[in-house]
């Protein structure tokens, strides 16, 4: 970490700063821009015909009479070549998903035929006039009966319905002599949708001019996109520009390549007219890629002391019917083999992962990736060995987790842990929850509920890049992260980076770093993204990265910037170039000083008053950042929650809700705030809402938001956070990446208090969402509860 | 999800809009707020979308010395608002004050809730309990049905073809009545996962319980009397009339008769 920190502060705009986020004006004034508000002369509107069923072979397809033209099937798509997304591991299935499916589809949405009119009611009704015949095929919905061998095959070649299998066995049996207490659980996590405010959207618009396809799309990694969508296209780099106007959420949604997206470049092109579509929300819940669904059997192994000796695991991890861009199907499952220790120490650890095909819409990283569903198998695990062992949830914790003088830390699978003082944050979530007061009242407690009260502590890895993604083997590896600062002839600054903000602030909290960098007033910096053409490549905004890297790209290009500024303020000074401090938008030697705004004006317009010996590159730099390793930020945070559980209705109630979180240097406490908070909503919808059922034929039972239950305000308890703030080692000020931490804890804290509440009963959940009727099932299964 | 396209027709006058809706292929809009959702699906697909809007006949209200009369373009929010008289002193204000959230309630209906006859709509259970009467147009005339006759199954009511719902009838409760109202709703703004009420008005010898929420009309329990003395358990009572019950939905109905019989029965639930 740099101590050089300049100017700015916590009062001002700077590092630290609580600002008020500058693109809250534009968005909650209802100013922003969103696909939906893009209109184009000529704009066609294009609707899909999606598949009805979940597994089926395609014997013939039939368009309507009066519209040839305007529909569109596999057929016609001279050319385009599916999305592949194949992991560099040994023993990966690749999977070709389909632009429109032509001989067989493989889930329920999968997009079949495009039709085209002008508005979407119509190109709608052109969709219903489209003839298939399928042959239908049984469908593989279950995880659990993915392999049987009787299972029907996703993809003919296969010949199993797996894309990847993993093992890591690290000194299991050994760890395992003299365990005082052995548990053996299945934890499963149920299918989600993610659910962003706006859905995925976009247009498309050929310019035969310049023979350059321009995508508008609601996504979250425009760079990635256009990659992909080259690929598919057969086009050069160079004819497609992706712009990203104001996105509307993303959490991992917008962050793939959409076979829409290609389907769009490739009748924009063909048509020669703008192409739009707008994803609906029955769209999204039953045809777009889904999430988070797990399923765990675990067995803890612990000492009689309560120390944890080791953890043994076999995962599956639902992967849908494709490997979607540029995540691919084993992301998920490479994650929960080697996240699942959590932040704990173990003497032995071994864990078997299966990520399998079924037929579902491809499976996402969303907030949090597989952490959700580690950190829930784990801590679940972590109260029942206590249970077993007559301990606190708090007393095992404390015994297990990583001491604050040990870091940094290497775990077990090698993840290094590179700061933080985990006992404190449990302490502290304890003491604020007051975990000695909430046991005085359950001893007084009767009638027909009854109180919990659960902890969930778990670490974050973020920004984490070539190494641990290329271990991961997916198609997309993180290197680098470049930024642009330039000064404008008016004295302002303009950033141009790669990544793009979907709601995290970005546009306030990089104009903080640049503010802090060189001292130009707040309301004079621009942040400039979401457009491939105008900012340097990245990965995109996804892994928690951005602060850590984009940030600390945009410090480097500031630092540079900075340097050229200080050479022509030592022109006008008439001194030398190290001489000169910038702040408060001056350039100074002494006491003789010279805006940095006249600096601009002379560098671009009175060159003149410059000596011939001056430095030509000018004020602009782009320059590059990486972490001093690549082994990612690690935050960390305790949750800690009180629950009411009516023993009538199953009904979980959250009575409190304690968030103790290490970001590490903040850059702006305003924002983390937000996104802890966001991300808690999102977990409490995981652990007691959110479930995108399939029956067995393979059907998504939940099409609207009357099924599909999402968090609302009145669900939220009130949410106390408490910061804890040490400094990252590997990043440039200390900050560590914190948007998806808030999503990770609340199933295990949840899950845990209802089951401390339940204890009486020797009844436990293991299952999320905790709807009513999994908590009256647990209670029936063990036989109590009345 | 845009709807199939159809005709949207303002009618003048009631009978106009009788005249129009027999011709058939139409469907009546009141508040769009559940039949907005299967246009959009496209569950409905009418050639005529008949918008009462219009209608001020449907927006009357009259107040009696033993009734209210409720015009059937009511909105939820005028009753929990109080713009309307409540004949039962404070009841309906209440049972709409929680249906779905507000900006529903702003637009829904009575009149439309009760017509599209969702199992576990609030209007539909409460009505029941309170044994409103329905008041039809119809091309051959007006006729008044007791919302027991009215509501007929899961979302099917006795309208014929041409025929519009435009008012509620509502006794005015006698002196020293009772009532408790309690549906299960894991999330503001859900369906009623189990819903019952209990309406006692000794003045009119009414004792009621009724249970809500069960994929079909409301349940007037026959054991109501039994129940509401004692004398017969809700547990026993429920199961013995709800055979094909599961587990879990028999005993969130069992709960939520007690709760609304607990409400019945505390301070809150007298008029
Ligand atoms: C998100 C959401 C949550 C909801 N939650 C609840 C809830 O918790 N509890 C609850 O009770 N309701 C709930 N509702 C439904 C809401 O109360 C609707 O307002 C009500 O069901 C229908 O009233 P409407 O005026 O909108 O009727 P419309 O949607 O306009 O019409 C409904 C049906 O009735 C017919 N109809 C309407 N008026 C007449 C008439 N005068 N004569 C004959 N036929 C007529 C229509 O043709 C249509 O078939 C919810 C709705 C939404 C969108």
């Amino acid at each position: 970490m740099d101590g050089d920190i300049g100017g700015g502060g916590p009062e001002g705009f700077g590092i630290g700063a609580r600002a008020t986020r500058r693109e809250d004006h534009r968005l909650l004034h209802g100013k922003g821009r969103f696909v939906g508000d893009i209109k184009l002369h000529g704009m066609l509107e294009m609707a899909f015909l999606r598949s009805p069923l979940a597994h089926g072979r395609i014997s013939g397809i039939s368009k309507p009479d009066n519209a040839r033209g305007l529909v569109f099937t596999a057929a016609d798509l001279t050319g385009v070549k599916g999305i592949r997304a194949d992991s560099a591991l040994p023993g990966f299935k690749s999977s070709t998903q389909p632009i429109l499916a032509d001989t067989k589809v493989r889930h329920v949405g999968e997009p079949i035929a495009a039709c085209l009119a002008e508005s979407r009611a119509k190109a709608e009704d052109l969709a219903e006039e489209v003839r298939v015949d399928f042959e239908e095929i049984a469908a593989v919905h279950d995880l659990r009966k993915a392999r049987d061998s009787s299972a029907p095959l996703l993809h003919d070649d296969w010949g199993e319905n797996v894309f990847l299998e993993s093992a890591v066995d690290t000194e299991f049996e050994t760890a395992i002599q003299g365990a005082a207490s052995v548990v053996t659980r299945q934890y499963q996590t149920a299918r989600q949708c993610m659910a962003p405010i706006e859905g995925r959207g976009l247009v498309a618009v050929w310019d035969r001019t310049l023979e350059v396809l321009t995508l508008h799309s609601a996504t979250q990694m425009p760079h990635i996109v256009r990659t992909g969508l080259a690929g598919c296209l057969g086009l050069d780099h160079g004819q497609i520009r992706v712009i990203a106007p104001d996105v509307g959420g993303g959490f991992g949604y917008k962050g793939i390549l959409l076979a829409e997206e290609v389907c769009a470049g490739f009748l924009a092109m063909t048509l020669d007219r703008p192409i739009r579509w707008l994803e609906d929300r029955r769209e999204h819940l039953t045809g777009g890629a889904n999430c988070r669904e797990h399923y765990y059997e675990v067995t803890g192994y612990a000492a009689a002391d309560g120390e944890l000796l080791a953890v043994d695991c076999s995962a599956i991890v639902d992967a849908g019917a494709y490997s979607a861009y540029p995540f691919s199907a084993c992301l998920e499952s490479a994650q929960v083999a080697s996240i699942l220790p959590g932040p704990y120490k173990m003497r032995g650890y071994r864990c078997k992962t299966w990520s399998v095909a079924t037929n579902k819409p491809p499976i996402l990283p969303f907030r949090g990736v597989a952490r959700t569903g580690v950190c829930f198998a784990m801590e679940s695990m972590m109260d029942a060995l206590a249970r077993d062992l007559g301990m606190t949830p708090e007393a095992i914790r404390e015994r297990n987790l990583v001491e604050a003088a040990e870091m940094p830390f290497t775990n077990i699978t090698n993840k290094y842990f590179d700061s933080g003082d985990y006992q404190e944050a449990l302490a502290r979530a304890v003491e604020a929850i007051d975990i000695k007061g909430i046991r005085a009242e359950q001893k007084t407690q009767g009638g027909r509920s009854r109180i919990g009260v659960g902890l969930s502590v778990f670490c974050e890895q973020g920004a984490h890049g070539t190494s641990v993604y290329h271990g991961w083997g997916i198609p997309m590896v993180p290197g680098f992260e470049q930024a642009t600062a330039r000064l404008t002839p008016d004295g302002g600054l303009e950033l141009r980076v790669g990544v793009h903000s979907h709601g995290q602030g970005l546009e306030t909290s990089l104009a903080q770093i640049a503010h802090d960098r060189l001292g130009i007033a707040p309301d004079k910096i621009k942040v400039v993204h979401g457009d491939t053409a105008y900012t340097p490549y990245s990965t995109g905004t996804w892994g928690s990265r951005c602060i850590v890297m984009a940030g600390g790209a945009v410090a480097a290009a500031c630092d540079a910037l900075a340097e050229r500024i200080k050479g022509i303020a030592g022109h006008l000074l008439q001194g030398e170039a190290d001489a000169v401090t910038l702040s408060g938008g001056q350039a100074m030697i002494g006491s003789a000083a010279v805006s940095v705004e006249e600096v601009g004006r002379t560098w671009y317009l009175k060159p003149q008053l410059l000596p011939e010996t001056v430095d030509p590159r000018g004020l602009e730099a782009t320059e590059g950042y990486k972490t001093t390793q690549d082994t990612g930020t690690f935050s960390y945070a305790c949750h800690a929650v009180k629950v009411r559980v009516d023993l009538d209705l199953g009904h979980v109630e959250l009575l409190d809700y304690v968030i103790v979180e290490d970001a590490g240097t903040m850059i702006n406490p305003a924002i983390v705030d937000g996104q802890v908070l966001g991300g808690a909503v999102q977990g409490i919808g995981t652990a007691l809402h959110e479930e995108m059922p399939f029956d067995a034929s393979g059907q998504p039972l939940a099409s609207t938001l009357a099924d599909y239950h999402l968090p609302v305000a009145s669900d939220m308890p009130p949410i106390r956070l408490i910061h804890m703030e040490t400094p990252s080692p590997l990043s440039r000020f200390g900050q560590k990446g914190i948007g998806e931490s808030g999503a990770i804890g609340p199933p295990a804290a949840i899950a845990n208090a209802v089951n401390d509440a339940l204890a009486e009963f020797g009844a436990e959940i293991t299952q999320v969402p905790m709807t009513p009727e999994r908590v009256l099932a647990a209670l029936s299964n063990a036989g109590g509860g009345s | 999800m845009k709807p199939v396209a159809f005709d949207h027709q303002f009618p003048a006058s009631l009978s106009d809009a009788i005249e129009s809706f027999g011709e058939g292929g139409a469907s009546l809009m009141a508040g769009n707020q559940s039949l907005g959702p299967m246009l959009n699906l496209r569950l409905a697909r009418p050639e005529k979308l008949i918008d009462l809007a219009s209608l001020s006949d449907l927006r009357a209200v009259e107040e009696t010395g033993t009734l209210v009369r409720l015009g059937a373009r009511i909105t939820h929010a005028e009753i929990e608002d109080g713009e309307v008289p409540d004949p039962t002193g404070g009841w309906l204000r209440e049972a709409a004050g929680h249906i779905a959230y507000r900006a529903v309630r702003n637009r829904g209906t009575i009149g439309g809730s009760l017509c599209h006859a969702d199992p576990a709509a609030d209007w539909v259970i409460v009505m029941t309990t309170l044994g409103a009467t329905t008041i039809l147009q119809g091309p051959s005339g007006e006729r008044r049905v007791p919302i027991e006759d009215f509501i007929i199954g899961p979302y099917l009511t006795v309208l014929e073809v041409g025929e519009i719902l435009t008012a509620v009838e509502i006794a005015k409760p006698g002196a020293g009545a009772r009532w408790g109202y309690w549906k299960y709703v894991r999330q503001v703004g859900d369906f009623a996962k189990a819903s019952a009420a209990v309406h006692i008005d000794p003045a009119r010898g009414v004792k009621r319980c009724v249970v809500g929420a069960l994929g079909r009309q409301p349940l007037v329990l026959a054991e109501s009397e039994a129940v509401l003395d004692g004398s017969m358990s809700v547990a026993e009572t429920i199961k013995g009339a709800l055979p094909d019950r599961s587990g879990t939905s028999l005993a969130q109905h069992v709960v939520a008769l007690e709760r609304a019989i607990a409400q019945a029965m505390s301070d809150g639930g007298a008029s």
